[in-house]
């Protein structure tokens, strides 16, 4: 049992760490694309970012550099990753469960953080000076993590029963969003389950993991909240779960993303390049034939072909 | 009450509309629009119209495509509406929108909460149909199948949908159902944009099947190219009409303008949307004067499309877009001016200073502005007096969403009416969080079939409502109100509104631009530049 228990450990957290990787690289290098910012953008001057305002509020802007002021950026980004503001403003009944979801997981990923600590520093000072703090730390892992484990049922539950109930979701509701939400509910509920039977503790099981402790002895019920947790850890990458990597990039790539096309400025080449692609849209107002260019597209007056 | 009409109902073979609305079935409006049994009967659109187009989709159409008439038509179609979904996801021909559109289609959680933000859904009494994720919903299963090649490990992740004609022809109407106010891309957690679905669902008919509806492809854009404005004016005319201005404004002024024509190094350019200059030709007789007593360097531009800011490519067509900006920014380049602003239009904003901002390099990029912060600097610069009490009338403010919520130009215009009219109230909410006045994307033009009805009873109706409680303290005739809105598209969808809802007549509800509310408060001016006449 150990030892599928810390293979599924190794396996889950390689996975999930690529496959972020992957999602991360596939986002990144997509195009420069066209601006499409939305307001309030919040790393505006902050007398204008409170109203939705832009630089465009001011005469002759472009006589002057662009400032961000990212604290505005910080704070939004901060509301919105632990108070789940958006939720809050604008759809309230939802935010309760998704709170408590996401709280949930927040605590069980610190969880498994101070497990990792404590696991390494029991680890490489059994009995030394670290002793004391692998012990403290060890207690908060597992508190931390009962209490996340709970947050997270509960959320789960809540937001599983409101894709079932709720009719609006009816046509938005996949089989995937039914399985997603009771691959969490199964693999916290062994998790949970694991902390009441008698079985090694969490800090332990992390502690054996890297030493490749076979001696360890778990219960079958905490081992398989493990593999199951692995597993969940290695999927989210792979499916729209892993909004939390989109996010970054719908804030900072899109909805804020306001950077002034400045002359002789960084973004000047970026366009440049944007406008030696070659498509090859078919409709014959486009002129598109695979060797023209954006730009030379751009500069083609169909109407006037049309005349001629 | 919601529909129950499925996904899959958008494949249907059987060509009958999925769903008809009624009066009674819309979000309710208040008085004196309160009672659906009063309210207008929706037109049902002609046999000839049923017969000949594709009109299997609601109670309207708004595109006019023709029904192919065989089999195989189908099939083509069908293949060349898969080539540019593919090309949609493709870095060569997408570069332009690439990034927002993926993440829009893997990462939505369906959890509705653009929903509560959509106009359109809520006034149509919460139709399914028009839910914002509904044709995002479509084209995601579209992608997952098609462009991703999912087998069924896929369908059970993402959903699957039945491909064929008629889905394609329901989705090039359901294209067009929407403002592109993108107000729920706002409030989506996520950052999902169906807004720009729409957008870009246009763009595959446009630039891969050449669909789009007439008035803004072959009477817009296209037009625009050939003749230098969608309204068909040619510089000679368009010159003809403005000196025409310039002698009205004169006269009703009691101050000589005379607009400057294609002036060399001029620090201003001005690019009005033609429109104006056609319909409501106070509204550039007014900036000139105010730019003139300003004592502004500035000029207007005779070059093709050079007078005409409108650029219809931002709602349908990547091409086209970029082709009219660069019209725009070549007739700035002869001239040499420093700056181009952009009068009252709000789509022509958005298009020429924040879309366009990463299509020009070089010469061609020019500082290209709003008129309002110039504006609102001459109004507090003290250069010109100002008797509010010419101005003591309730005023409300429509944001156009193109200024507000996509460019950010916000509080310029409030600190002009709060200090040029006493009587201004705020329609809620508005600013950055207003909603579309239901002429967005095209609509304020598309009057092609029972159009209109759709646009009044659906479209519009949000925004009525806001006008009428800004105005619920006063709504009798005996009080002439104005609905400010400094955007031409809105202006035209309100001027049709208001009219179709008899609203000038029975209440005195006004509409106009806001440079006129600067020119009629100048205590130099002959007062009652505002007529309060239908127009
Ligand atoms: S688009 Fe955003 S708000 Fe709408 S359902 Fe998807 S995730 Fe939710
Ligand atoms: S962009 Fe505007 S009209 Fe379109 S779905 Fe979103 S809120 Fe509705
Ligand atoms: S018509 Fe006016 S309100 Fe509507 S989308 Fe355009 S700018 Fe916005």
């Amino acid at each position: 049992m150990i030892i599928a228990v810390y293979l599924s450990m190794y396996a889950g957290l390689l996975l999930f760490v690529g496959g972020c990787i992957w999602r991360i690289r596939e986002y990144a290098r997509l195009p420069f694309h066209l601006r499409w910012e939305l307001y309030p953008v919040p790393h505006e001057e902050p007398s204008r970012a409170k109203h939705g305002g832009s630089y465009f509020e001011s005469g002759d802007w472009w006589l002057s550099s662009q400032t961000m002021h990212s604290r505005g950026d910080w704070m939004a980004m901060f509301r919105e990753i632990f108070l789940l503001r958006g939720l809050w403003e604008f759809n309230r009944s939802l935010w309760l469960p998704s709170f408590l979801f996401h709280f949930g997981l927040y605590l069980a990923i610190a969880a498994l953080g101070c497990g990792l600590l404590a696991g390494s520093a029991g680890a490489a000072f059994a009995g030394g000076a670290l002793a004391p703090l692998a012990i403290l730390l060890g207690a908060v892992c597992r508190w931390t993590g009962m209490a996340g484990a709970g947050l997270v049922l509960l959320g789960a539950a809540l937001l599983l029963e409101e894709r079932l109930a709720n009719p609006a979701l009816r046509n938005y509701t996949k089989i995937g969003d039914i399985f997603n939400l009771i691959f969490f509910l199964a693999a916290f509920i062994l998790l949970g389950t694991g902390f009441f039977v008698q079985t090694a503790p969490v800090d332990a099981v992390f502690r054996g993991a890297l030493r490749f402790d076979r001696s360890l002895h778990v219960a079958p019920v905490a081992g398989m909240g493990v593999v199951l947790a692995s597993a969940l850890a290695a999927y989210i990458p792979f499916t729209h779960m892993s909004h939390f990597i989109a996010k970054y990039f719908t804030w900072h790539s899109v909805r804020w993303d306001d950077r002034r096309n400045a002359r002789d400025g960084a973004l000047e080449s970026e366009v440049a390049a944007s406008l030696r692609k070659r498509p090859t849209w078919a409709a014959a107002h486009i002129g598109a034939d695979g060797q023209r260019s954006w730009a030379e597209i751009a500069a083609i007056n169909p109407a006037e072909e049309v005349r001629k | 009450m919601s529909q129950p009409i499925s996904l899959q109902d958008l494949s249907e073979t059987d060509r009958q509309p999925l769903v008809h609305l009624e009066n009674e079935d819309l979000m309710p409006l208040p008085d004196p629009l309160g009672s659906p049994a009063e309210d207008h009967a929706w037109t049902p659109l002609s046999a000839q119209c049923v017969e000949r187009f594709e009109c299997a989709l609601d109670d309207t159409c708004a595109v006019n495509v023709p029904r192919p008439k065989t089999p195989e038509q189908e099939k083509e179609l069908v293949a060349r509406f898969l080539s540019g979904l593919d090309k949609l996801f493709d870095k060569e021909n997408n570069w332009t929108f690439l990034q927002p559109l993926l993440l829009t289609m893997e990462h939505c959680t369906g959890c509705q909460t653009c929903a509560k933000s959509c106009h359109i859904f809520e006034a149509s009494g919460f139709n399914e149909l028009y839910r914002p994720t509904y044709r995002s919903e479509v084209l995601r299963r579209l992608y997952f199948r098609y462009v991703k090649h999912g087998g069924l490990l896929s369908a059970w992740q993402h959903g699957s949908i039945h491909l064929n004609w008629p889905l394609v022809a329901r989705l090039i109407e359901l294209s067009y159902r929407c403002n592109l106010c993108r107000r729920c891309a706002q409030s989506c957690p996520i950052g999902c944009d169906n807004g720009l679905v729409a957008h870009e669902l246009r763009k595959l008919f446009s630039q891969e099947m050449g669909i789009a509806p007439r008035e803004i492809h072959e009477q817009g854009s296209m037009l625009q190219l050939k003749a230098g404005s969608s309204t068909g004016m040619t510089t000679e005319i368009v010159k003809d009409n403005v000196a025409f201005i310039d002698e009205d404004i004169s006269e009703r002024t009691g101050i000589e303008v005379r607009t400057p024509w294609d002036v060399k190094g001029a620090d201003v350019l001005l690019i009005h949307n033609a429109g104006e200059i056609m319909a409501w030709p106070e509204n550039p007789g007014a900036f000139a004067l105010i730019l003139t007593l300003a004592g502004v360097n500035w000029t207007m531009s005779s070059e093709l499309a050079g007078y005409d800011s409108i650029n219809y490519g931002l709602w349908y067509d990547d091409a086209q877009m970029a082709r009219m900006a660069l019209k725009h920014v070549e007739a700035a380049r002869k001239l040499g001016v420093k700056q181009i602003v952009v009068g009252e239009c709000g789509h022509a904003h958005k298009a020429l200073c924040v879309t366009a901002d990463r299509l020009l390099t070089g010469d061609l990029n020019i500082p290209r502005t709003s008129w309002l912060p110039l504006v609102r600097d001459i109004v507090f610069s003290g250069k010109i007096k100002f008797d509010p009490s010419r101005n003591d009338f309730p005023v409300t403010l429509h944001d156009p969403c193109n200024m507000v919520r996509l460019m950010g130009v916000v509080e310029p215009q409030r600190e002009i009416v709060r200090a040029l009219c006493p009587q201004f109230r705020e329609m809620e909410p508005h600013g950055v969080e207003n909603y579309c006045c239901g002429g967005g994307s095209g609509f304020a033009i598309m009057s092609g079939n029972n159009f209109p009805d759709w646009r009044f009873h659906v479209a519009g109706r949000k925004k009525m409502e806001q006008v009428l409680q800004a105005f619920a303290d006063c709504i009798g005739p005996e009080t002439p109100k104005y609905l400010c809105a400094p955007c031409s598209n809105c202006k035209g969808q309100l001027r049709d509104m208001l009219a179709y809802y008899d609203l000038w007549e029975k209440n005195r509800i006004l509409y106009g631009g806001l440079v006129e509310l600067i020119v009629n408060a100048m205590t130099e001016v002959k007062p009652g530049f505002i007529e309060w006449e239908w127009r």
